[in-house]
Parts: structure tokens; sequence; C-alpha cells
């Protein structure tokens, strides 16, 4: 360890939250916006997710069809490569698992999801990461609907990852056999992103 | 580069400082291990207490790609801040600090790319902008460029000297100056934000198929974007980094 003469820092924050924050990262009220590109503005009128199979489409929902799919709120804390956590964040929107269902499927067909967005944006996540209540596709923030600078309509939410897996105006969830690499972990990102092991960049 | 290597900490001295305007401050370090960067690429640093205590945060690089061993940021201090403020007020020359890098393959400009190249900034945003030019000039690129940055006042200006100087070369880079809250007597460049009708007078054409690199405030950038989408620049062209509060904190 080096010490940095001068430096004293903050150090803020009870034993309760630091247990919350992980290594390398510092706590925010605010939330800030990462996007590579222009903000994407969809209307709900031209908005649908699809769960695919490869190239085979398993399920399609409009806007209308969405919102009656079982809605789920939840609490977390989120994680940004940048260096920000943001604790007790409140979203609404459909658990990855009751989409599966909805799909007529209880398992993933493959293991791994390429999520893609409008945009261009892509991000890849092994199914085990988006099944058994941790993932879902979100389109409320804090009783609202989401905004679109914050990925609205709807965006996935993989809260214990970094933030750049809860992929922004996300359109197709594409099931592939093998891993491959999304936007961010094709531009020297990790792979998979687990903050706590601080899995921030290519070789981490 | 290998995006594939690990980045390790290293420690790096701080070596030359240069008052940019009241609040900002640039900082050359040297880090022996420093393998280069490309143009646009931030490096991590991490600070530590001498309880333990550390803060990590990200800046963009400010210096042109490919010189070895030396970095130099850009700070802008952040009133309440926790690490900008001691990077303004409290680091001296000598001291050590922790970085790792370079990091980013995204917000990054080739100067061997032909395509025209357009910037805009906004505040601090304008620091990858300059390595950006810095590397250009360095490589003799003669690839047509435009920077248009927008300040609050012309003694908010980073970089202002040289930019001037760069601007003087002829060498196909022009520069439009605008000040969005007071401009001195005589001012020549604009004063006003960055809208639609500023883009398509003083930017390159959607036609020219420039490469657009937007950096500022989460505000500015949402506008800039939104605008270059409007008058027809391909969103793909067009790559954008936000920083700071978006007032937003729900």
């Amino acid at each position: 360890m080096k010490v940095t003469r001068g430096f004293k820092g903050k150090q803020h924050g009870s034993e309760e939250t630091t247990d919350r924050v992980p290594p390398g990262q510092y706590v925010t009220e605010e939330f800030p916006v990462l996007t590579a590109g222009p903000t994407q503005q969809t209307s709900l009128e031209n908005w649908s997710l699809a769960l695919q199979n490869g190239g085979q489409l398993l399920a399609r929902w409009n806007w209308a069809e969405f919102e009656a799919l079982a809605q789920t709120e939840r609490t977390f804390d989120i994680h940004c490569v940048t260096k920000w956590s943001k604790l007790g964040t409140r979203w609404r929107g459909v658990m990855f698992d009751d989409l599966l269902k909805a799909a007529g499927l209880t398992a993933g067909p493959l293991m791994y999801v390429m999520a893609h967005c409008d945009g261009g944006y892509t991000t890849n996540l092994p199914v085990a990461d988006l099944m058994d209540g941790k993932a879902m596709v979100a389109t409320h923030f804090d009783g609202r609907p989401l905004s679109a600078i914050h990925g609205g309509p709807a965006r996935l939410l993989v809260p214990h990852l970094y933030f750049w897996k809860s992929a922004k105006w996300v359109r197709r969830l594409v099931f592939m056999a093998t891993n491959a690499p999304g936007f961010w972990e094709s531009n020297g990102y990790h792979i998979y992103g687990d903050p706590w092991r601080e899995q921030r960049y290519s070789g981490d | 580069m290998n995006l594939a290597a690990r980045r390790d900490w290293q420690v790096a001295t701080a070596t030359l400082f240069r008052q940019e305007t009241p609040q900002v401050r640039s900082i050359t370090f040297e880090a022996t291990a420093w393998a280069g960067h490309s143009a646009g690429q931030h490096v991590d640093i991490r600070l530590t207490a001498e309880n333990g205590y550390q803060a990590q945060r990200s800046y963009s690089i400010a210096s042109p790609a490919g010189e070895g061993r030396h970095v130099e940021l850009t700070v802008e201090r952040i009133s309440g801040g926790e690490v900008s403020p001691f990077l303004t007020d409290e680091l001296r020359i000598g001291d050590t600090i922790e970085l790792r890098g370079p990091i980013g393959g995204y917000f990054t400009w080739d100067p061997s790319i032909s395509l025209p190249l357009m910037l805009i900034g906004g505040g601090s945003g304008v620091v990858p902008l300059m390595s950006m030019l810095r590397t250009r000039y360095r490589a003799g690129s003669t690839v047509p460029a435009k920077l248009l940055y927008s300040s609050r006042s012309a003694g908010d200006i980073i970089y202002r000297d040289e930019l001037d100087t760069l601007a003087a070369y002829r060498d196909r880079f022009d520069l439009v100056h605008t000040l969005t809250r007071s401009a001195p007597a005589g001012w020549q460049g604009q004063t006003r934000r960055v809208d639609g009708d500023m883009l398509a007078h003083f930017g390159f054409q959607p036609t020219e198929k420039p490469q657009i690199f937007v950096c500022g405030p989460t505000s500015f950038v949402e506008t800039v974007a939104d605008q270059l989408v409007a008058i027809g620049h391909g969103e793909s062209a067009i790559k954008t980094e936000r920083f700071g509060p978006t007032g937003d904190k729900r």
C-alpha cells in the first residue's frame, strides 16, 4: 500500500453502508449518465421486447403485453465501473424469471445471453446471472416511468454486476451457446464485470 | 495496444503543474512503467490515506498519444469533492500517487484515419479532445479538424493560448469558442449555448462524414448529441462522454 502524502479523504459512511460498497467505489446521491453515443428515443408504440434462441424467435411482447406481465418492485444497490455506487435504488419491471415463464420456458435454452439495444449497444451475460431473482427488465425508476437518458422505455437491470451490463434501451435478449463480448467488453472492459472482485477491465 | 493485458497499479510522480484557470490545474505525472495511450483514453488514479482508506477516480488524459512515461491530466476542482481539491490544491511536485491505464477503447481517435475530426467540448470536457488535437499536431496530420468549445466565461477557457497557437498553424484546424455566461468587451467568438444552428454553421456537414467526439457535462452532451442527430449526422459517428450531476438524484 502506497500512502499518498497529505490525502485524508472523506472516510464517511457507516459500517452498514460500507459493507454495501464494493472496492474502489464511492457513494453518490446523484444518478450520473454514461452512454457511448446519443440518447435513444423510442416511442412506446414502436417498442417491443423479443426473446430469441439464436435467430429463432421465442417470444415477443409489445408495450401493452409487457405491462400485462407480472410486475415486480425491487430495491437494489447499483455500481458503475466509473466508480460511483448508488444505494437503495427502487425499480419496477418484469423479472427475467417471469419473462422465461411467459415464454413457456423453465430455463434458458443456452448458457449465455447477448442483450441488443436501440442504438446498437450490446452486452453479454451468463444466463445464470439473470435467473433466480437476480435480474429484471425495468420500466420504472423510483415510482416513475424510466426516463430516456437512464434507458427508458426499458433497460436491463443486473445490479450484482457493473452497471454497463444493465443495458439501456434493451430490445432483444438472444440466447447463445458460447460467450462472446458485447460493446464495452470489446473495448477494454471485463467480460463478466463483478464489482466485488473489481473486474473492471480486461485482464482484471 | 493489447486491450487484454492486465493494467496494474503503478506509482506516478507529479513532475509539472500548470494552472489553466482558477479552478483547473494540469498535472504531469511521470510513470516509469507507462506504455503509452491513444488519444481520448483515461486513467484511473488511486489515493491512499495513512489509515489505509483509499479513493479511486477516473480522469481523461490530456497529453498526446504515444508519449512514453509522461501522463498529463487536467483536473477541475469540484467544490466539496473528495479527490479533485486534493489534486488541484494539495498535491506538490515530487508527490506520488498510483495510477493504472490507459482505459477505454471507444472514445479514441487514431490519426491514421482520414475522416474529418469534429470535436465539441463543454468546460473540462475539452480535456480528451485536447489529447486528440495534440496528437493530430504531433503526427503532422492535415486531416480537417474543428473544435467547438463552450465555456462559461473567457477566464474559464482551458488551454486558451495553446489552442490559439494550434489554430494559427493553418494546418486545417478551425477553433470556435462560445461563452455562455459573460463575454469580455471585444469578444470575437460566439456568446450562446451550443445549438443546432451553431453546429450546422461551424461544424462539418453530414455529407463530409466526420468522426464526432462530444465531451462535457451531461446536459451539454445531451443537447449537442440530439442536435447533431437532428441536423443529419449518423448516430454511429457520434461518440460521447458525459460527466457530472444530472440534477436527477432520485
